[in-house]
């Protein structure tokens, strides 16, 4: 609290401005959770009440039948497009950390004659925005025969450029002694980075992960591209279903929200702290 | 591919300074022909490296050549072809298929959209994100509190808050939360999204997105305002500099101008690859279409033109380049220090 401006008016000025401070965030809070509210209100209530006349603020008996319904629902496959999103996150986060943690350890720490020109090679893939390139690489998943497929999912996202370019940041500024230390121990660089380095940037490797999977579970555009079957659909995929339905069943829409929200608020409020420090540092958003 | 983030180009420059910390490591000796006592074992020690270097990048380098530069290539590759419903065409029609996106008018019309909502979003979420920031950095109690609701819509999708705000918040009937707060003080029921004349469907747009956004942003500002020197706003008070809108104009703004930089060149990014909120909530509207629904339907629609839907791609794609390019050149980034 450091930064904060001593105010030499002190006494009631100091307390009315706090006072209005915590008014105005407080206001500004509370319409930011409104959208909460209404997944709850909404998910937990019939459709009698959703639609109704008189707008009611809390649903007058709480409609836990809801969830059940939901998962029963034949029409969209919600429980399987659940677990879809599933394994397609932690599948999609395990080989993103893998690959390019190692790619960037090697460009950032092994000497080789053309590094420098291989890093300009992956910066440039920056400069095309991801989204751009799902025509083509529609083409030639589609080529490969991954159409509605868990490899098609998961394998054309694994190498983010940008990610790699994270973790070469980070290791150049990882203690170089560790590693020299292990060397001379005899290990090479694969033990040196297996035995050393990763054991001693896990915090690292956690803010990454938290932010992949975030972004990996809350992807649409290439989902809906590659799921074109309902066995493929992720958690996402099925959400929008909902919106382009013909018939429009409020509470079972808005508890399937709910539901596809849930784990991740869950990863928000426990990991809280990896992650701000993690989008602090990165500046990148899932 | 969506699923990577989606905010790749802000860092590129900082690095470049990096880049002679890795050749001093590189052994001297190792191009030098010279046959001298030791030549033999520096090269083999080169070789070792070489190797090891292949077997930690060789992956991603792969997997990067697979599924990004040859779609890449085979998209340009497609755009002077006639592709419907093929992608191994061989009828070759040149610019054609630029000619034909050009004149199209939902194409061009889909980057007037873009430029409007650009304008739009970019500085609104600046403003928001960096007032709430503000707000919450001031707090004395309760901060993490207060900055966790910021930042928890973050959590959800855009598909999801898509759904929110276009079945429950600004549902065009009478029991959407909008239209009953209006009814209350007499205002007739507003059809949000499915009239453009006159386009309430921007209020909802915008306002999905900054609810998704802005705590993210808010959390690079907050970042950015516990790193500046406490001592600048001590030396300001007694310069005789009246807290409030003289310190934040004479020494917050500039302080946070490499933060502010990065969060208009990300906000930019990301406005460009709008998809998710436009094709949930307009899904089946003709007016507000972003290039990238455009493009989603003229390749994956019933025309399947991957030629056209390829050229779309490119030009879209020399576009961003060439924004991304000219902003870096107006606003100076990765000069002084960087955002991290």
């Amino acid at each position: 609290m450091t930064t904060v401006i001593p105010n030499r008016k002190g006494g009631r000025r100091g307390v009315l401005g706090s006072a209005g401070l915590y008014f105005a965030t407080a206001v500004c809070a509370l319409l930011f959770l409104v959208p909460f509210y209404l997944i709850v209100r909404n998910a937990l209530s019939t459709d009698a009440e959703i639609t109704g006349e008189n707008w009611q603020w809390f649903p007058t008996d709480i409609q836990w039948g809801n969830v059940t319904e939901l998962f029963d629902d034949p029409t969209v496959p919600f429980g399987r497009s659940l677990g879809n999103s599933a394994v397609v996150g932690i599948l999609h986060t395990l080989g993103t950390l893998l690959v390019c943690s190692l790619a960037g350890y090697g460009l950032a720490r092994i000497p080789y004659r053309h590094a420098n020109k291989i890093f300009y090679a992956v910066l440039v893939t920056l400069m095309v925005p991801a989204a751009v390139t799902f025509v083509p690489s529609f083409v030639l998943v589609s080529s490969l025969g991954w159409v509605s497929s868990m490899q098609g999912l998961i394998v054309p996202g694994l190498f983010s450029g940008f990610t790699c370019f994270l973790f070469r940041q980070y290791f150049l500024g990882f203690p170089k002694e560790l590693e020299e230390a292990a060397r001379v121990d005899g290990l090479g660089y694969w033990g040196a980075y297996w035995r050393i380095v990763v054991p001693n940037s896990l915090n690292f490797f956690a803010a990454i992960a938290t932010i992949t999977f975030i972004s990996g579970w809350n992807a649409f555009l290439w989902p809906l591209v590659i799921g074109q079957d309902q066995e493929a659909w992720t958690v996402q995929v099925a959400l929008s279903s909902y919106m382009t339905n013909q018939t429009v069943n409020f509470h079972l829409i808005f508890m399937a929200t709910a539901v596809s929200i849930l784990p991740l608020v869950l990863v928000f409020l426990f990991l809280q702290r990896w992650l701000v420090q993690g989008v602090a540092q990165t500046g990148i958003k899932g | 591919m969506s699923t990577t983030p989606a905010a790749p180009n802000t860092p590129t420059t900082p690095t470049t300074p990096t880049a002679p910390a890795r050749d001093a490591d590189r052994p001297a000796s190792a191009e030098g022909p010279g046959p001298g006592p030791g030549a033999g074992r520096s090269r083999k020690g080169v070789r070792g490296s070489t190797l090891s270097f292949w077997i930690f990048t060789g992956p991603f380098l792969v997997g990067l050549v697979i599924f990004v530069y040859i779609p890449i290539g085979w998209s340009a590759w497609l755009s002077f072809f006639e592709a419907r419903y093929t992608v191994t065409p061989d009828k070759f029609i040149g610019l054609d298929n630029y000619r034909l996106m050009l004149t199209n008018g939902d194409f061009t019309g889909s980057l007037v959209t873009f430029t409007v909502f650009a304008a739009i979003i970019v500085p609104v979420t600046w403003a928001l994100s960096l007032g709430l920031a503000l707000m919450v950095h001031r707090l004395r109690f309760m901060k993490a509190f207060f900055r966790s609701v910021f930042f928890l819509p973050t959590a959800c999708s855009f598909v999801a808050a898509s759904l929110i705000w276009k079945m429950s918040l600004f549902s065009g009937v009478r029991f959407g939360m909008m239209n009953t707060v209006l009814g209350w003080f007499g205002v007739e029921n507003i059809a949000w999204l499915a009239n453009p004349n006159p386009p309430w469907y921007w209020l909802v747009i915008v306002t999905v997105r900054l609810w998704l956004q802005a705590g993210f942003y808010m959390i690079l500002f907050l970042a950015a305002l516990q790193n500046i020197p406490p001592v600048l706003y001590e030396a300001a008070a007694i310069d005789g500099a009246r807290p409030g809108w003289q310190t934040f104009r004479h020494i917050t703004l500039p302080q946070l101008r490499a933060t502010s930089t990065a969060v208009i060149l990300l906000l930019l990014v990301a406005a460009y690859q709008a998809f998710d909120e436009f094709f949930n909530l307009l899904a089946k509207t003709t007016w507000g279409r972003p290039p990238l629904v455009e493009l989603y339907y003229t390749a994956l629609g019933e025309d399947q033109d991957y030629g056209a839907g390829s050229a779309g791609a490119v030009i879209l794609t020399l576009l961003i380049c060439m924004v991304t390019l000219l902003q870096g050149r107006f606003l100076g980034f990765g000069k002084g220090e960087d955002s991290r």
